[in-house]
């Protein structure tokens, strides 16, 4: 099983305005060194100038970017958040992050019914606790969690890491469909090939 | 040109590695850059004690002074030197190299090496955010060096490593009970690689082997392989 093997063009999906994309980096580059930029909507990345724990500048910016104008058909968007845990390196409290993607997926999942993907960092015995709440609270509100991680074993060439799939759903509700799933995977140039457990071509 | 240097020192002709003495780069580390090697290049440095004096002109709320002093020089070089593609550089194109040494020590007038309360978790973090964020947007790289053995608050190295694109730890022997073990007796230290880059690639080359150690000679600083079978639990060593 494998993802996509043509792969999805982004800069033509950026064309069509069908992607809205926000490099953090030049983000923070723009609010830092450049001057004010005339229009005086606040940056999405206010907060690294001002200081604070604030990020409803950024929430903004994802709300109008996502909610659809007269002229788009777009449906069903996607918020993908690449990542969390950086967000708390720049200062900012783990309640404001967590109430900010609460904002996000108020907006998104009930009023556009689309969806949210968050990627965070985690590791085993982190000291990082501010992270590992996040890191929790995130997986309580999620439907489904994919964790990737390192094999037990220690670094294998051909076999990169496991996928375990784990979704998330009251008890009632739950299906066979709805067990946790365990794949490994093996990383190439432009994708990702997944096998189940002992199913690597190289052990086979 | 990871390849040209490992190679250049072997044979033209197909012939055994063994049979060549020399492999990997030659650096003498007794040596000091030469006078006119340095007068005929154009460098800059940093040194806080001067810089106190000038007011910043940015403002990064709640980031120690030093830190913001340091942004700014180097913001302030990359744009008059031609490193963003501001104006054309005057010359043939060239990479601005950046080094950093001992980020988050009190000489940058922070206090994360000294409690592990400090005043400012974030500084250092933002810090190297911001650094990241000019690096992006120009033709520079950057090394830093960062005395993580002082630094109390573990969490701060954590973040420290997700936030760089290759982290290279330098463990010493000295003072630790790794220096009389008979295993490690050639060596001075172990090298760890926390992590590797990965840019605008999916995978990155990650080493067969994970047991690296150094040793400093008088000329040379060599990294070899080293078994190791100190591990805590688990790993058994027969000795024939």
């Amino acid at each position: 099983m494998s993802f996509c093997p043509q792969g999805v063009s982004l800069p033509a999906a950026k064309e069509r305005g069908q992607l809205v994309f926000l490099e953090g980096l030049k983000s923070c580059f723009e609010v830092l060194f450049k001057e004010e930029p005339p229009t005086g909507q606040p940056s999405p990345l206010q907060f690294i100038r001002e200081g604070g724990s604030n990020l409803k500048a950024l929430y903004e910016f994802v709300r109008t970017s996502l909610t659809p104008s007269e002229s788009d058909s777009w449906k069903c968007p996607v918020l993908l958040v690449d990542d969390v845990s950086v967000l708390l390196s720049l200062g900012m409290r783990p309640v404001d992050v967590l109430d900010f993607i609460h904002y996000c997926r108020a907006t998104v999942c009930s009023q556009l019914k689309g969806n949210v993907v968050v990627l965070v960092h985690s590791s085993e015995n982190s000291d990082d606790t501010e992270n590992e709440l996040v890191v929790n609270a995130l997986c309580h509100q999620s439907n489904l969690i994919l964790w990737a991680e390192g094999l037990a074993t220690g670094y294998c060439k051909d076999i990169h890491g496991q996928l375990k799939i784990i979704p998330r759903r009251p008890a009632e509700l739950s299906t066979e469909r709805d067990l946790p799933r365990t794949y490994q995977y093996k990383i190439q140039d432009r994708n990702v090939t997944f096998f189940a457990r002992g199913m690597s071509a190289a052990v086979l | 040109m990871k390849i040209a240097w490992r190679y250049q020192n072997l044979p033209k002709m197909e012939a055994s590695p063994a049979a060549s003495s020399r492999f990997g780069h030659y650096y003498d580390v007794s040596k000091t850059l030469s006078p006119e090697l340095l007068q005929s290049t154009k460098w800059h440095r940093f040194f806080l004690p001067e810089e106190i004096s000038l007011q910043p002109n940015i403002n990064i709320c709640n980031m120690t002074s030093g830190y913001t002093r340091l942004l700014q020089s180097i913001q302030r070089i990359i744009y008059q030197e031609g490193f963003d593609g501001s104006h054309p550089q005057k010359k043939q194109k060239n990479i601005l190299r950046i080094g950093i040494q001992n980020l988050g020590s009190v000489l940058w007038g922070e206090d994360i090496c000294c409690t592990d309360n400090p005043e400012d978790v974030h500084s250092l973090t933002k810090f190297l955010y911001i650094l990241r964020s000019l690096l992006r947007m120009s033709l520079s790289a950057c090394i830093i060096t960062v005395p993580a053995h002082l630094i109390q608050n573990k969490a701060i190295m954590e973040r420290v490593t997700n936030l760089s694109d290759t982290v290279v730890a330098l463990e010493s022997f000295i003072g630790s009970e790794r220096e009389t073990n008979p295993l490690y007796k050639d060596y001075h230290g172990l090298i760890h690689i926390h992590q590797i880059p990965q840019l605008n690639c999916l995978i990155c080359d990650v080493s067969d082997t994970k047991d690296l150690a150094f040793r400093l000679k008088r000329k040379l600083f060599t990294i070899e392989v080293c078994i190791r079978t100190d591990y805590p639990e688990g790993l058994w060593y027969l000795h024939p």
